[in-house]
C-alpha cells in the first residue's frame, strides 16, 4: 500500500474490472487508496484452485490460515459467524468411505450471486475473481440465497480489528476473495494453498486456468478434475479431484 | 341507469377512530424500534443467520406485496371488465393496493443490512437482477395506481380512468410474476425450482388481496355505520371462494409435478411429511384452516350469509397465506442444499442438515410494523379523502335490485 497515486479512476471502472491495471484498497468507508496493480486483472488470466480431496487431511489448516489472513474472527456464535472457507466431510453411505474437502467461493464464471444482486455489488473481475463491493452492498442477502455452494456469509454484528486489505462491515455480505490482495501484489498463491503446502499435504493448487503451461492446467490436463454441481453449468474456477 | 355513487370522507372524530389510529401508531412505533435495535446490534439479534437468510420479516413483506396487487382486483373488475357493481369500491381497492405495497416495501427496506444505503439501491442498477426490476415494478405500480385513483376521483378525469385501470391491471400481473420470480431464479434451491411459482403467486395475490379487501370493507362500513348491502358482499365472498380454490389447484399441481420428479422427492417429503413445523403449517395452516375451512364457510348456504362468517373466512385466508409463505420462504431455505448428490455430508456450516429457525420478537415486530403502516395509511386516507361510498346498500349498487325484495334475492342467489 506504499505506491499511492491519485489517479482519477472512477469506482465504476473498479467495479467492472474495466480498469485492468488498477485495484483499490479501502482504508475507511468512502476512502479509496488507488494504486497501479500488477498483472492482477490482466486480460486473459483466470485464477483458480484445484483441490485434491485424496490428499486433503484431517486438518483445518486452510480454514485457519484464511480466516487469520483476512481477519475473519468468530464471536463463538456458530449460526451467525462468518466462514469464508469450511471443511466438508463426505461419507459414501454404500461403502462407508469418508473423505473431506474445503469449500469456499467457487469463483463461478457465470455467478448466480452476480446475476441476482440488485445493485451490482457482487461482481466478477476480468481475471475471474468474484468479489463483493463493500460500498454498494445493501445487505439484501439475495446473493446468499442464490449461491449454490453456500459460499457467502453476512456480517451480523459490529466488527473491530479488521485486516486493512479485507474491509468488512456490519450489514454487508462477504466471501472468499481468492486472496485478491496477494494477487494484486503480484504474489501467486493464497493463504489456504500456502497453509496446505506447509502442512505437507499439498492438496491445493493455485494458478491460471487459462495458461496451458501453468501447474494447475497441466495437472487438470493430466488427471482431470470436476466442479461441484457441474450440472448447473456455472463453470466454477475451483476444481476438485477425488470427489 | 345507475345513480352516481356518492363518496364522502369519514367523519373520523369518534373515540373509536382515534383509538384505532392510536393502536396503529403504536404498532408502527414498535416496528421502527425493532428496526433501530436491529441496526444498532446487527442481525444477530434476529433468528436469521447465514443459513436462513430471509426470515419472518420477509414472510410479512412478501405477503403484503402479493396482497397489494390482489387488492386491486375490485378496481380491475370494475374498470377492465366493466362490472359496474364494483365501481363504487374501486377507489378503496386502489388505495389498499398502494398502502399494502408501501407497508411491504418498508419491511423489506428496514430489514436490509444497510437500510441507510437505500439511495445506492435507487442509483445502482444491475439489470440482470430480478430484484432491480422489482424496484421499478413496485415504484411504477404505486405511481400508476395513484394516477388511476386521481382519474377515478376527479370528475373531469373520469374518462381516462378505464385506460389507466387497464394499465394498472397489466402492471400488477407483471409485478406479481416478478415477485414470484424472485424465488424462481434460485436455481440451486430445489423447492423453488418450478415454473409454476409465477401463476401460483398470481393466484395467491388474487386470494390474499381480496381477503384483505373484504375485511377492510366490512370493518370500515361497520365502524362508520354506513349501509353495506348483501348484494355486493355476496359477490365478493363468492369471488374469494373461487380464488382460494384456484390457489389450491396450483398448490396441488406444484406438489404433484415435484413428486413426479424423483430428484425432488427429498424436498417434497420434507415439506409435506417429515419437516416438522413445515408440514404442520402446510396441512393445518395453509390447507385446512387457510383453504378448506374458508371454502366451506364461504359456500355454506346458510352460514355464508352472516357477515361474521365472511369476515372469519377472510381472516383465515390471510392466516393461511402467511403460513403458505412461511413454508415457501423459510422451508425452502431450511432444507439442505444438495451439493454432493449421493453422499452424506457434514460441516461446521450446517451442510447436510435441516437448519433450525426460530423467529424472534424483533422480526415479528418489524413485520407487524409494516402491516400497521399499511392500515394506518388506509385509515388516514379515508378520513381525508373521498374513498368510501356513502352507501353500498343493495339498491345503490344495483338499481334493478330495488324492485325485488331482499329476501327473494338472497334465496335465489345463494
Ligand atoms: S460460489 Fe457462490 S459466491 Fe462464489 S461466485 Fe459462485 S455463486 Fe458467487
Ligand atoms: S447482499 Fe449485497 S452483494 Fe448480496 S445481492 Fe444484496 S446487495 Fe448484492
Amino acid at each position: 500500500m506504499s505506491q499511492k497515486t491519485s489517479a482519477p479512476i472512477s469506482r465504476r471502472q473498479f467495479i467492472t474490472g474495466a480498469a485492468a491495471a488498477v485495484a483499490s484498497v479501502t482504508i475507511a468507508p468512502g476512502v479509496f487508496l488507488m494504486r497501479p496493480a500488477d498483472a492482477g486483472t490482466a486480460e486473459g488470466v483466470r485464477w483458480g484452485l484445484l483441490i485434491d480431496s485424496n490428499r486433503c487431511g484431517d486438518c483445518n489448516a486452510c480454514v485457519t490460515a484464511c480466516h487469520e489472513e483476512n481477519g475473519v474472527r468468530g464471536m463463538d456464535r456458530p449460526r451467525t459467524d462468518a466462514q469464508w472457507i469450511r471443511k466438508v466431510e463426505l461419507r459414501d453411505p454404500d461403502t462407508g468411505h469418508s473423505h473431506s474437502l474445503p469449500v469456499m467461493c467457487q469463483h463461478c464464471e457465470h455467478p448466480p450471486c452476480e446475476d441476482v444482486c440488485p445493485t451490482g455489488a457482487s461482481f466478477r473481475r476480468a481475471d475471474g475473481i468474484v468479489l463483493v463491493n463493500k460500498h454498494t452492498c445493501i445487505g439484501c442477502r439475495y446473493c446468499m440465497l442464490a449461491c449454490p455452494y453456500k459460499a457467502r456469509s453476512f456480517i451480523h454484528e459490529t466488527l473491530t480489528d479488521q485486516a486493512a486489505h479485507a474491509p468488512r462491515g456490519k450489514g454487508t455480505v462477504e466471501s472468499c476473495t481468492l486472496c485478491v490482495h496477494r494477487i494484486d501484489r503480484g504474489e501467486r498463491t493464497t493463504a489456504c494453498v500456502e497453509a496446505c503446502h506447509d502442512k505437507g499435504n499439498g492438496a491445493m493448487l493455485f494458478g491460471d486456468l487459462n495458461d496451458p503451461d501453468s501447474a494447475i492446467s497441466r495437472e487438470l490436463a493430466e488427471h482431470g478434475g470436476t466442479a461441484i454441481r457441474a450440472d448447473l453449468g456455472l463453470n466454477p474456477g475451483v476444481r476438485y479431484q477425488g470427489i | 341507469m345507475t345513480a352516481k355513487p356518492q363518496f364522502r370522507a369519514l367523519d373520523g372524530r369518534s373515540g373509536g377512530y382515534y383509538g384505532l389510529l392510536g393502536i396503529l401508531v403504536v404498532v408502527i412505533g414498535l416496528g421502527l424500534l425493532a428496526a433501530v435495535l436491529k441496526s444498532a446490534h446487527g442481525h444477530y439479534i434476529t433468528g436469521m443467520d447465514n443459513q436462513i437468510v430471509w426470515g419472518l420479516p420477509h414472510v410479512f413483506a412478501i405477503f403484503l406485496i402479493v396482497a397489494a396487487s390482489g387488492a386491486l382486483n375490485v378496481a380491475s373488475i370494475a374498470s377492465v371488465f366493466g362490472r359496474t357493481i364494483y365501481k363504487p369500491l374501486a377507489p378503496l381497492s386502489g388505495l389498499l393496493a398502494v398502502a399494502l405495497l408501501v407497508g411491504g416495501l418498508a419491511i423489506l427496506v428496514l430489514d436490509l443490512g444497510r437500510p441507510d444505503r437505500l439511495v445506492v439501491a435507487m442509483t445502482h442498477y444491475n439489470f440482470k437482477s430480478i430484484f432491480a426490476w422489482n424496484i421499478f415494478l413496485y415504484t411504477g405500480f404505486i405511481a400508476i395506481v395513484l394516477v388511476y385513483l386521481w382519474f377515478l376521483m376527479e370528475r373531469r378525469m373520469n374518462r381516462y380512468a378505464p385506460t389507466t385501470g387497464m394499465l394498472a391491471f397489466v402492471w400488477r400481473l407483471i409485478l406479481t410474476t416478478g415477485t414470484g420470480a424472485i424465488f424462481g431464479f434460485l436455481v440451486a434451491r430445489e423447492a423453488y425450482d418450478a415454473a409454476i411459482l409465477a401463476p401460483l403467486f398470481i393466484a395467491m395475490s388474487f386470494a390474499f388481496g381480496l381477503a384483505v379487501f373484504l375485511l377492510v370493507t366490512l370493518a370500515a362500513y361497520q365502524w362508520s355505520e354506513r349501509p353495506l348491502g348483501d348484494l355486493i358482499l355476496r359477490r365478493l365472498k363468492n369471488l374469494l371462494g373461487v380464488f382460494v380454490a384456484v390457489v389450491l389447484y396450483f398448490v396441488a399441481v406444484y406438489h404433484l409435478t415435484n413428486l413426479y420428479a424423483t430428484r425432488l422427492h427429498g424436498v417434497e417429503t420434507f415439506l409435506l411429511l417429515e419437516g416438522g413445523i413445515y408440514p404442520a403449517l402446510f396441512w393445518v395452516g395453509q390447507i385446512l384452516l387457510g383453504s378448506l375451512l374458508p371454502l366451506a364457510l364461504l359456500f355454506h348456504p346458510v352460514w355464508s350469509r352472516a357477515r361474521k362468517v365472511i369476515a372469519t373466512a377472510s381472516a383465515l385466508v390471510i392466516l393461511g397465506g402467511l403460513a403458505q409463505l412461511y413454508v415457501i420462504i423459510i422451508g425452502g431455505q431450511a432444507y439442505p442444499l444438495d451439493m454432493f448428490p449421493g453422499f452424506e455430508v457434514s460441516s461446521s456450516f450446517y451442510d447436510g442438515v435441516v437448519v433450525p429457525y426460530t423467529p424472534t420478537l424483533v422480526e415479528f415486530l418489524l413485520g407487524l410494523g409494516g402491516v400497521g403502516l399499511a392500515l394506518f395509511l388506509v385509515v388516514v386516507a379515508i378520513k381525508f379523502l373521498h374513498f368510501l361510498p356513502v352507501s353500498l346498500a343493495d339498491h345503490k349498487v344495483d338499481p334493478h335490485h330495488a324492485s325485488r325484495t331482499d329476501t327473494v334475492t338472497a334465496s335465489a342467489e345463494t
